[in-house]
């Protein structure tokens, strides 16, 4: 049984479409994120989901049953925000019991929901405290108890890490991971934070401008991006995008990048079929920085020795665990990620091993990934 | 901090706050000093003067032996009016002025700001355009001529400013804190209660000093709607000094006016550094 189903989903705020035809079929004990860039609607929807704001059109469906004239306190949801949203009156323990005080919880059960809760996520000793007498990371954790006491259907999450600093965002992510594998709860996560998504989702949809871009597993969003938005988006450096040509080949095509020049970059494809159609025409080729390496790199699962051309150094950036280049590869600019000790100099060129396997191509009039 | 020097500006600065402050007091100061001297005193020298000797009896005479009217129970019953218009009428038109303005400002209706406009309207209205319309719903309510026409007015005619007041300060919640207590099965009136009102000190606190000292100090409603016995303190002062056509009384009439005005008086000490921080409580936040 599918835990939330979303059937076309339109929203309207004035003349502006802000989600226009969102479907979404999402199973028990899955852990889904909604990520894209702010104002592409993804909170909107997850407000929909919550009951938190009406649909202008279309249904959502939550455990089996169509929710959409169904109040929130009755969607059988937990919630936790992006600015936690404790009431500050409240001590944490209030906070953690208010859910279950206005259910009517006998005062035992609440009790030992609080207690259990309490030991999940380690806030024993802040029981007794206000909101405002706990750091930014205590809060989020509270904020995470007064929705895990319950046991929902669906856990909403809107962007709960975002207010965090970079330290706590990494642990908070981690237990929030292991949290769910720990309780198995179907988990709607909203974020603007690909890594976030990468890490933490079971499945990833990717929206923008009030679409779903695409929705899958984090290692297909990432592999075969559905389109160039999504190859862009998602990864961090994104992938490289540059305008190449396809030409046919003896033992497979060829993919040209700035064909005609003299310093053109001719790679040899094999298993893109699917690209056939496109031999002769122009494309865009995606490949991710880390599919450019030092010369003397071998990829993994790789056949032979994998290709290798020079090419000049335009910059070098050494993050410490790795040292990012730009790199001119046909005349367009690329991000090429080498090992941390690789520091050719600027402006001369160097030896680059390419994993032409991981190559995506797209339709530069649809923008579609062909192969 | 900044070092306290005796310039030329700054002297001239505190030059003219002391003499506005002086034009302020000096008509509080005549009453005061005429509450202390005898009628007979006041008449033989001038209305503005030290007292020759302390006359503290003259609020005693004020506060129960005086003769309003025909009555010679001094202004005690009419303190006792309006407190009973007061007390009420602040309590009400504060509590609901909290709740219209949780509504219109954490809540979405249709037409919630053409109904916040139409309430905050009644700020703008004059009083004396008021007298008809109430008029005619005391006179069909029949409640002309009582405390609880009155208590009902100031109620009503005070929503236009608690909810103003409550609505600006309430706009600075998070809606997000809403969000959540709906999640977790809250509804209107229990988030007003257990999360809106326990974050209310400030605001209330401003409120009810504005509408205890607006609805004390009121007076066209009292003298027009009430008569004799039941009228509030301030339109009782009128009938007061009315009735001093043969000898003049104004030790008499100072005290009962310092008598009058020490309930608000009161208040405004109390609560008045949560005033003057309520007002700007929401610009801050």
């Amino acid at each position: 049984m599918s835990a939330l189903t979303i059937r076309d989903v339109h929203k309207k705020f004035g003349a502006t479409e802000v989600l226009k035809g969102i479907g979404l079929e999402i199973g028990q004990g899955e852990f889904t994120v909604l990520v894209g860039p702010s104002g592409c609607g993804k909170s909107t929807l997850l407000n929909i989901i919550a009951g938190l704001e009406q649909q202008s059109s279309g249904s959502v469906e939550i455990g089996g049953r169509v929710v959409n004239d169904v109040a929130p306190k009755d969607r059988d949801i937990a919630m936790v925000f992006q600015s936690y949203a404790l009431y500050p009156s409240m001590t944490v323990r209030q906070n953690i019991t208010f859910g279950m005080e206005c259910r009517n919880v006998p005062k035992a059960e609440q009790e030992k929901a609080l207690a259990n809760v309490a030991r999940l996520l380690q806030i024993e000793p802040l029981l007794g405290r206000k909101p405002s007498q706990l750091s930014g990371g205590q809060r989020q954790r509270v904020a995470m108890g007064r929705a895990l006491v319950r046991d929902p259907l669906l856990f909403l999450f809107d962007e709960p890490l975002s207010n965090l600093d970079a330290k706590l965002r990494v642990e908070m992510r981690m237990e929030i991971k292991r949290l769910h594998q720990r309780i198995g709860a179907t988990i709607v996560y909203v974020t603007h934070d690909q890594i976030e998504a990468m890490t933490m989702a079971t499945r990833i949809a990717v929206m923008n401008q009030g679409e779903i871009q695409q929705f899958a597993d984090p290692d297909t969003v990432y592999r075969y991006p559905a389109n160039l938005f999504v190859a862009r988006f998602m990864g961090s450096p994104p992938m490289n995008t540059v305008p190449a040509r396809l030409e046919a080949a003896d033992g497979g095509p060829v993919v040209v990048i700035g064909a005609g020049r003299p310093d053109e970059v001719r790679l040899r494809l094999s298993g893109y079929d699917a690209a056939a159609s496109f031999v002769g025409r122009e494309v865009v080729l995606g490949i991710r920085p880390e599919c450019i390496a030092e010369g003397s790199r071998m990829f993994s699962n790789s056949a032979g020795a994998p290709i290798v051309i020079n090419a000049p150094v335009e910059m070098v950036e050494p993050t410490g665990a790795e040292t990012i280049l730009l790199v001119r590869l046909g005349g367009e600019s690329v991000l090429a990620r080498v090992a941390p000790d690789v520091r050719p100099a600027p402006g001369a060129a160097a030896p680059f091993a390419l994993d032409t396997r991981r190559i995506c191509l797209f339709d530069p009039q649809t923008e579609r990934l062909i192969a | 901090m900044r070092e306290r020097t005796f310039t030329p500006s700054r002297m001239l600065i505190y030059l003219v706050v002391s003499l506005v402050a002086a034009a302020y007091l000096v008509p509080l100061f005549v009453v005061v000093l005429n509450s202390l001297r005898s009628n007979e005193e006041i008449a033989q020298t001038s209305m503005i003067g030290w007292p020759q000797q302390w006359a503290f009896g003259n609020y005693l005479t004020a506060w129960s032996d005086f003769c309003v009217a025909q009555t010679c129970a001094g202004i005690r019953p009419y303190m006792l009016n309006s407190a009973l218009v007061t007390i009420p009428a602040t309590i009400l038109s504060t509590l609901l002025g909290a709740v219209a303005g949780y509504a219109v400002s954490l809540w979405r209706f249709r037409g919630d700001q053409w109904i916040y406009g139409i309430v905050t309207l009644g700020i703008f209205l004059p009083q004396q355009m008021r007298l008809l319309p109430w008029t005619i719903v005391l006179r069909d309510t029949g409640l002309m001529d009582t405390l609880t026409g009155l208590v009902i007015i100031h109620t009503i005619q005070g929503l236009s400013f608690t909810t103003l007041f409550c609505r600006n300060y309430y706009v600075a919640i998070p809606p997000e804190l809403i969000k959540a207590a709906r999640v977790d099965g809250a509804g209107f009136f229990r988030i007003f209660w257990r999360i809106i009102l326990p974050l209310s000190p400030p605001i209330l606190v401003v409120t009810v000093i504005w509408q205890f000292t607006h609805i004390w100090n009121e007076f066209l409603y009292g003298v027009t709607f009430t008569t004799g016995q039941q009228q509030p303190v301030t339109a009782a002062l009128i009938a007061l000094s009315a009735a001093v056509a043969d000898i003049p009384q104004h030790g008499v009439q100072s005290a009962a006016v310092m008598i009058a005005a020490l309930p608000t008086l009161l208040i405004y000490l109390i609560g008045g550094k949560y005033f003057v921080r309520g007002l700007t409580a929401g610009a801050v936040k």
